[in-house]
């Protein structure tokens, strides 16, 4: 009955007509749609961003000595019993970042590829104007990347870490903050960190639709937050190991 | 005043291009950006050369189909349309750069005219309304609550030049998708294909190879028309409950 059945409109791309059917799987749809693409990414990242909170939170223990760092370190292991066993909790979590990881990875490298594809001329007037941390998620998010892998070369597999004795924690922070480049490594990666978080997390809930005029400063104030709470409190770890605090 | 004019000068579709310098004298304050370029195009027809191809028509500032990147920035350096910029917004001696809208989805035809039909489409696939047609209406026959009745209005303004395309460093037309999806997503006529009009419109955005939105809120700057950024932010909404919700 609709004029859309008609033959109309005329020419031959593939247009997305009223006249389908039905419509293909919501997953399908999500991973077809640039937009959709973006709430994998936005899932994701809050995810990973939950997590942070988390281990920052954690990190700081390493302030009240030793023992209670190492402690929290064996908790982290039995975490969940006596429902789980023990390093389950722990597998538990490490597979859903792994998947957050990838996810985030694979959106982020298809999408860029399309946006880089979609502007192909560069203008001849350019100018420097979406904020540092907008143009830097990109290579900031391949730094991060970069970053876990030598993170957990470092301080999980002990695999880097000259001095490192497996169940030593706490031994092992001091060791890794006690070399120049532990320290420019973590450092610099927990100031693109920040940076990330800053747009990204203004971002997700921009792409997740629960911005609106009235949350802007709330938003932003959040993201600002949770970007300078979670690099100063990482930071503070190797900065209290330089000065001698923790030893 | 005195101007250099750094234009981008291409034959057709298929040749290079390159920028031109041109020295334009005699131009007034109170001219129009457009009237500056044809003041330049009467000179180069004096000398024999083609004159400078550019999109332009009602010179109002409503029809959307002036088309220059100035000195970088769509429009130019005021928030309004190339055709209601005026030369009192630069300096005697001022060097002017003039691009054509860059994106994959906008072909330059020759010059500074660029195709924009993809933009069309993108409003075929759903950017419509199914109304009866025949006799008007009776205006009082749907109630449209005031806020909703804004909303929609703030939307509609998009005038469909493709400025937000031009300034986003991803050549994304969301902001232009987005005021269309606002618009009539809002409103009690559009509700029937409230789930359809986005997906569809979104799956032709995606098509037309445009990228896609990164929040960096250039679009929203250089929208002559003030479309707010938040437009895109409620399409993925809408986007979201249709891919969760729409059975057909």
């Amino acid at each position: 009955m609709s004029w859309t059945s008609c033959g109309w409109p005329p020419y031959g791309r593939r247009m997305a007509l009223a006249t389908r059917d039905r419509r293909p799987p919501t997953v399908r749809t999500l991973w077809d749609s640039s937009v959709g693409k973006k709430t994998v990414m936005a899932v994701t990242g809050l995810i990973m961003l939950g997590y942070l909170v988390a281990h920052m939170a954690g990190n700081l223990k390493i302030f009240f000595g030793a023992d209670e760092f190492n402690g929290y370190a064996h908790w982290l292991r039995h975490l969940g019993a006596p429902v789980l066993h023990s390093h389950w909790a722990l597998w538990i979590v490490r597979v859903g970042l792994v998947v957050s990881v990838v996810l985030h990875g694979v959106c982020a490298f298809q999408l860029s590829r399309r946006d880089i594809k979609a502007r192909p001329v560069r203008y001849a007037h350019t100018k420097a104007r979406t904020s540092y941390a907008t143009r830097t998620m990109r290579w900031g998010g391949v730094i991060l990347a970069l970053f876990v892998v030598w993170h957990l070369l470092d301080l999980t597999t002990l695999t880097v870490n000259e001095n490192a004795q497996a169940g030593h924690p706490y031994e092992n922070v001091v060791a890794t903050f006690s070399t120049w480049y532990g320290n420019v490594v973590y450092i610099v990666a927990m100031l693109a960190l920040g940076l990330h978080i800053r747009h990204g997390f203004w971002s997700a809930a921009q792409t997740l639709g629960v911005g609106s005029a009235a949350r802007a400063r709330l938003l932003k104030g959040a993201a600002n937050l949770l970007a300078a709470g979670l690099t100063i409190g990482f930071i503070s770890v190797p900065v209290a190991v330089m000065t001698g605090v923790v030893n | 005043m005195k101007l250099t004019l750094r234009v981008w000068r291409q034959k057709n579709a298929d040749a290079p291009g390159a920028m031109a310098a041109y020295e334009v004298d005699g131009v007034s304050p109170d001219m129009s950006f457009l009237e500056m370029l044809d003041t330049l195009n009467e000179d180069l027809i004096v000398q024999g050369e083609d004159p400078v191809a550019f999109d332009h028509d009602c010179r109002e500032g409503i029809c959307g189909a002036c088309s220059l990147v100035i000195n970088g920035d769509a429009h130019g350096p005021e928030r309004t349309t190339a055709c209601q910029l005026h030369m009192r917004s630069f300096r005697d001696g001022d060097t002017i750069d003039v691009e054509p809208w860059r994106a994959a989805a906008f072909p330059v035809v020759r010059d500074l005219v660029v195709d924009r039909t993809a933009l069309d489409r993108i409003i075929q696939s759903g950017g419509y309304v199914t109304a009866p047609t025949g006799s008007a209406p009776d205006a009082h026959a749907v109630a449209v609550p005031k806020p909703d009745a804004d909303h929609a209005f703030v939307h509609a303004e998009c005038i469909g030049c493709g400025a937000c395309v031009a300034a986003c460093p991803n050549g994304s037309a969301s902001l232009f998708t987005a005021a269309k999806v606002n618009h009539l997503n809002v409103l009690p006529q559009g509700a029937p294909e409230r789930e359809s009009r986005v997906l569809d419109m979104v799956a032709q955005m995606d098509a037309e190879g445009f990228g896609g939105c990164t929040l960096a809120g250039e679009c929203a700057t250089a929208c002559p028309k003030g479309i707010p950024l938040q437009a895109i932010t409620t399409m993925n909404k809408e986007w979201l409950r249709a891919a969760r919700t729409s059975k057909r």
